[in-house]
């Protein structure tokens, strides 16, 4: 057998490995780009949070005090409302999310599915402002002429529904982040249970399960995991949603068991208010909650990351 | 195939920026933030002023008088503006020492959307501190009623609209709120950014014209030049001398006529509840925040040139935006500090930090 | 029939019929968007929008030509920071990865996806805004191509694994170094993937308007260089949105129709390149 040349010639074996080290470490650098980069993002926001942190300690997650004059700052109301509106997003969009990839997966013919795929993918390529644009003229409007009135007639002793009909307020933010994050769900649903083997859809259409049963009862317990990644997911990226939220919220930084009634989120607050944020510790508060968001979304994330990989079996695909 | 693509894009790309950055050196860019009050005159100004000076361009962005003092501090605009004159704390933490310039007057009014009522409302200070504190929730309350006979206000909750940003017009109104109401002032007090009791928030004068717009029911406070802008309805407020006063540039004229006598010699002043029979209560003088230390000398010279501008040719412009113009003892004070702009020892009597 | 069956059967008509309406929900809200920025964006839409800079407010005729080439400048910017970046990390994890180094890359990268985008602003604004004492178009390229590099370094991996290891075999055995194996076989083999990644991704960051709020800011008049305040579409759609003048909100439609034509001609576009069926990791 005849060695190949770079094997014979001491000289190209020379340039060969210097060659292959110098590319290694240049991509490796590159790489470990992206574990600097996030370990920046941290630094930055615990340093520059600071002031504030040293100011209110651990109290600054339990204070519903929003005062620039006095510089009292608190998280709470910001907290809730993040959280509220995330979690009434994901209870509007998760059952039609999952419906709608239950057809794409087991009902729609292949080509039928990968067009409206790629559709409801298109979904989740417009950006969160035009989503706000939308949503303040078109949703607002509707929900304080029709939907919100109803709301009070029907179900108005309940104290989720008190309190006069603005058009903003979490429930409208709920309902558009729960459009936003509708794609994610599809797809990622999709693909988990595509990933489910064709043999336990077989077993039990054979054992005489209707084709719902065998969807509801094995494909998607199969496929829970993934489908809870796609969850968590989606929470992430509504708890950090900004611009549509900031638009249909209301800004006012309170806590209020009224769904009709405005609110604010943390990525909206800091959007309104971070350019007129003066002395040391207001744009510091800012910057707190900032990393009350952090790390709540890297730890949505991360969960929901692990869930993905473990279904899939690969490295997540969504990005 | 994709190489030269990428060749031609980033080629044509670095020839963007080149040329862009040739056209940036030739042009004199000066930044420039704050109140979204005088925003509409101040637009105005900068465009007219450009065409003047077609190599200087002033880059105003409205974000409210809080965020022209907060970038002023930060060092990121040229100069800042506010309806709130900055006080003595937010003085001392400035690098350089800033000078208040009077630029025009305006009035702050409140404003409805009530469906099916077109007559201008008339409003006693009691009865908007008690609407903002949340005291007053329904239109038809008695003391709404009583001070508007013959109009049939609806049994509706009232909407209440603030700003969501730091504001000055948020510190006008507030500032009138507390010198007419205890309770008000006790409760939350007069500033740019407050801890409103109740009500939804709207960002600029701009926000709040349109969400009282928007929503049935609602009142809210905006600049009188938005106001008519906007087209909304505005209300009469009630002064000092028991006279309900529809604000206009004669009523805040009138406002300012007792205080070019007691005008301090920074220009820091409040004209709200002013006295005199005709004179719309709730008016205000508005002010760029201009260091007092320029280095860049054409960055300067500008400025300078633009202040001169302002004082002269660009009052004329303030009444048909319905902005009253300066009484001309303030001007002639303003003039005397331009020069005061780069001159040695004007760091001196700056507010000694706490 | 027994009446369980028909229970059963019933239950299975209802819901299955149900998942088809819910999909016909959400392929509809793509219309109805799509045909409302249609509507009243090309209704708004003219020949002003695209060459006047932003008039005074109450002036009507007002464009928003300066937007319109200070997001081509900072996205173009943002690009060509985070272009290369992921691309590099890209191949590295997929030609290179070192046990648990790769891994950990991998999983961080997914993580920095994630970051909200505000949080990304805060990141630029307290690394370029408070040192330069300066809003800035660069301020803002830096922070979208924070949120660049791990999309296209991802995308890069996905495809440049997809390229089946015969090639990759065939070019080593022929006496070819790894990097020359990776530029000239490899990195070729998979560029269609890539490069849909790389689209895909820089539509993304152009519609971004949260991290330019307090990076770039915005400005009334052309762009003064890349250390001035540089206005971007999606940041005059958003002021322009919550202003109480008509005529402004035109000018929000219509912006928000060329910004969405723009990225979802590039997503159609990406995807459309990678035809025939093959499964598209979304970006």
């Amino acid at each position: 057998m005849t060695t190949p040349l770079a094997v014979e010639n001491p000289v190209i074996r020379r340039q060969t490995q210097t060659g292959d080290i110098v590319a290694r470490w240049v991509v490796t650098l590159f790489a470990a780009t992206i574990l600097l980069l996030t370990v920046l993002v941290v630094y930055q926001l615990w340093a520059t949070s600071a002031p504030s942190r040293h100011k209110s300690g651990f109290g600054f997650l339990f204070s519903s005090q929003w005062n620039p004059v006095t510089e009292e700052f608190g998280a709470l109301p910001f907290i809730y409302g993040t959280v509220v509106t995330s979690v009434l997003a994901l209870l509007i969009s998760v059952p039609l999310g999952l419906g709608a990839a239950v057809f794409l997966a087991e009902l729609a013919p292949a080509r039928l599915s990968s067009s409206l795929t790629f559709l409801v993918e298109l979904l989740a390529a417009i950006p969160s402002v035009i989503y706000g644009l939308l949503a303040l003229f078109t949703v607002v409007p509707l929900m304080r002429l029709y939907v919100e009135p109803f709301l009070k007639s029907a179900l108005g002793f309940l104290p989720l529904f008190k309190g006069p009909a603005y058009g903003v307020g979490f429930l409208t933010a709920g309902i558009v982040l729960s459009f936003m994050t509708l794609p994610f769900i599809v797809s990622v649903s999709r693909e988990s249970l595509l990933a489910v083997p064709r043999e336990q859809r077989e077993a039990a259409l054979a054992l005489g399960a209707t084709r719902w049963e065998t969807t509801w009862k094995v494909v998607i317990p199969y496929a829970k995991l993934g489908i809870f990644g796609s969850i968590f997911l989606s929470l992430a990226r509504a708890l950090g949603e900004t611009m549509a939220v900031t638009m249909v919220i209301g800004n006012d930084p309170k806590i209020s068991a009224s769904l009709l009634a405005s609110g604010y989120s943390i990525a909206a607050v800091i959007a309104n208010e971070f350019t007129e944020a003066t002395g040391t510790i207001y744009p510091a508060a800012l910057v707190e909650l900032g990393l009350v968001l952090f790390c709540l979304t890297i730890i949505i994330n991360g969960a929901a990351r692990l869930m993905i990989m473990a279904t899939t079996g690969k490295g997540s695909k969504r990005a | 195939m994709v190489t030269t693509n990428m060749k031609t894009l980033s080629l044509a790309l670095a020839g963007l920026l080149l040329g862009s950055a040739t056209v940036a050196m030739a042009q004199q860019k000066i930044n420039a933030a704050g109140a979204t009050f005088p925003a509409a005159i101040y637009q105005k100004w900068f465009e007219e002023f450009h065409k003047l000076h077609p190599d200087v361009e002033i880059n105003y962005q409205s974000i409210g008088s809080g965020g022209g003092i907060a970038q002023l501090t930060g060092g990121t605009v040229d100069f800042g503006a506010s309806d709130m004159p900055m006080t003595d704390d937010q003085l001392s933490k400035l690098k350089v020492r800033a000078f208040h310039f009077p630029t025009v007057l305006g009035a702050v009014v409140p404003t409805y959307n009530i469906p099916g009522v077109v007559a201008d409302l008339k409003f006693s200070p009691e009865t908007l501190a008690a609407i903002f504190l949340g005291t007053i929730t329904k239109w038809n309350d008695p003391r709404l009623v009583k001070d508007n006979p013959g109009i049939t206000l609806p049994k509706d909750d009232i909407v209440v609209v603030h700003r969501s940003d730091g504001s000055g017009t948020s510190f006008v109104w507030t500032d009138y709120l507390s010198k007419v109401s205890p309770e008000w002032k006790s409760k939350v007090g007069a500033n740019t950014s407050v801890s409103w009791p109740v009500g939804l928030g709207g960002r600029g004068n701009e926000g709040v014209a349109g969400l009282v717009k928007q929503t049935p029911d609602s009142i809210g406070y905006v600049e009188l030049f938005w106001a008519a802008q906007n087209k909304v309805t505005i209300g009469l407020v009630k002064n000092s001398s028991g006279v309900f006063v529809k604000a206009d540039v004669e009523s805040v004229t009138e406002a300012a006529a007792g205080a070019a006598k007691d005008m301090p010699a920074d220009f820091r002043i409040s004209i709200t509840n002013a006295p005199g029979k005709k004179a719309f209560p709730i008016s205000s003088f508005t002010y760029l925040l201009i260091p007092s230390q320029i280095p860049d000398a054409a960055k300067s010279k500008a400025i300078v040139a633009f202040l001169q501008w302002m004082l002269a040719d660009g009052q004329k412009y303030a009444a048909g935006l319905y902005y009253a113009p300066l009484p001309k003892e303030v001007v002639a004070k303003e003039i005397k500090q331009i020069a005061q702009i780069n001159a040695p020892g004007a760091q001196a009597g700056q507010p000694k930090k706490k | 029939m027994s009446k369980r069956l028909i229970w059963r059967k019933g239950v299975n008509a209802v819901m299955l019929t149900l998942t088809g309406v819910f999909t016909v929900i959400t392929v509809a809200t793509l219309f109805l968007i799509l045909g409302y920025l249609v509507y009243y964006g090309g209704r708004s839409l003219d020949w002003n929008f695209f060459t006047r800079l932003p008039l005074a407010a109450g002036e009507e005729g007002g464009g928003m030509a300066n937007a319109i080439l200070g997001s081509l400048e900072i996205v173009g910017m943002a690009g060509l920071v985070g272009l290369p970046v992921g691309f590099l990390a890209g191949v590295y994890l997929s030609e290179f990865e070192d046990k648990w180094f790769g891994s950990l890359v991998r999983y961080v990268a997914d993580l920095l996806n994630g970051i909200p985008s505000i949080v990304v602003g805060l990141l630029a604004w307290s690394l370029l805004v408070v040192p330069m004492k300066q809003f800035s178009a660069v301020a803002g390229s830096i922070a979208l191509s924070v949120m660049l590099i791990p999309v296209v370094a991802r995308q890069t991996e996905q495809f440049l694994r997809e390229v089946p290891n015969s090639l990759r075999e065939g070019a080593l055995a022929l006496g070819a170094s790894k990097w020359r194996m990776i530029a000239t076989v490899a990195v070729p083999a998979g560029s269609k993937g890539i490069l849909t990644g790389m689209i895909l991704g820089m539509a993304r960051i152009a519609g971004e308007s949260a991290p330019l709020l307090f990076t770039a800011f915005n400005n009334q008049f052309w762009s003064g260089g890349i250390a001035q305040p540089t206005a971007s579409l999606p940041v005059m759609i958003y002021f322009r949105a919550l202003s109480g003048y008509e005529d402004w909100h035109r000018q929000a439609w219509a912006a928000g129709l060329v910004l969405i034509a723009v990225v979802l001609t590039a997503n159609i576009l990406a995807r459309l390149v990678l035809a025939r069926g093959v499964s598209v990791p979304r970006g």
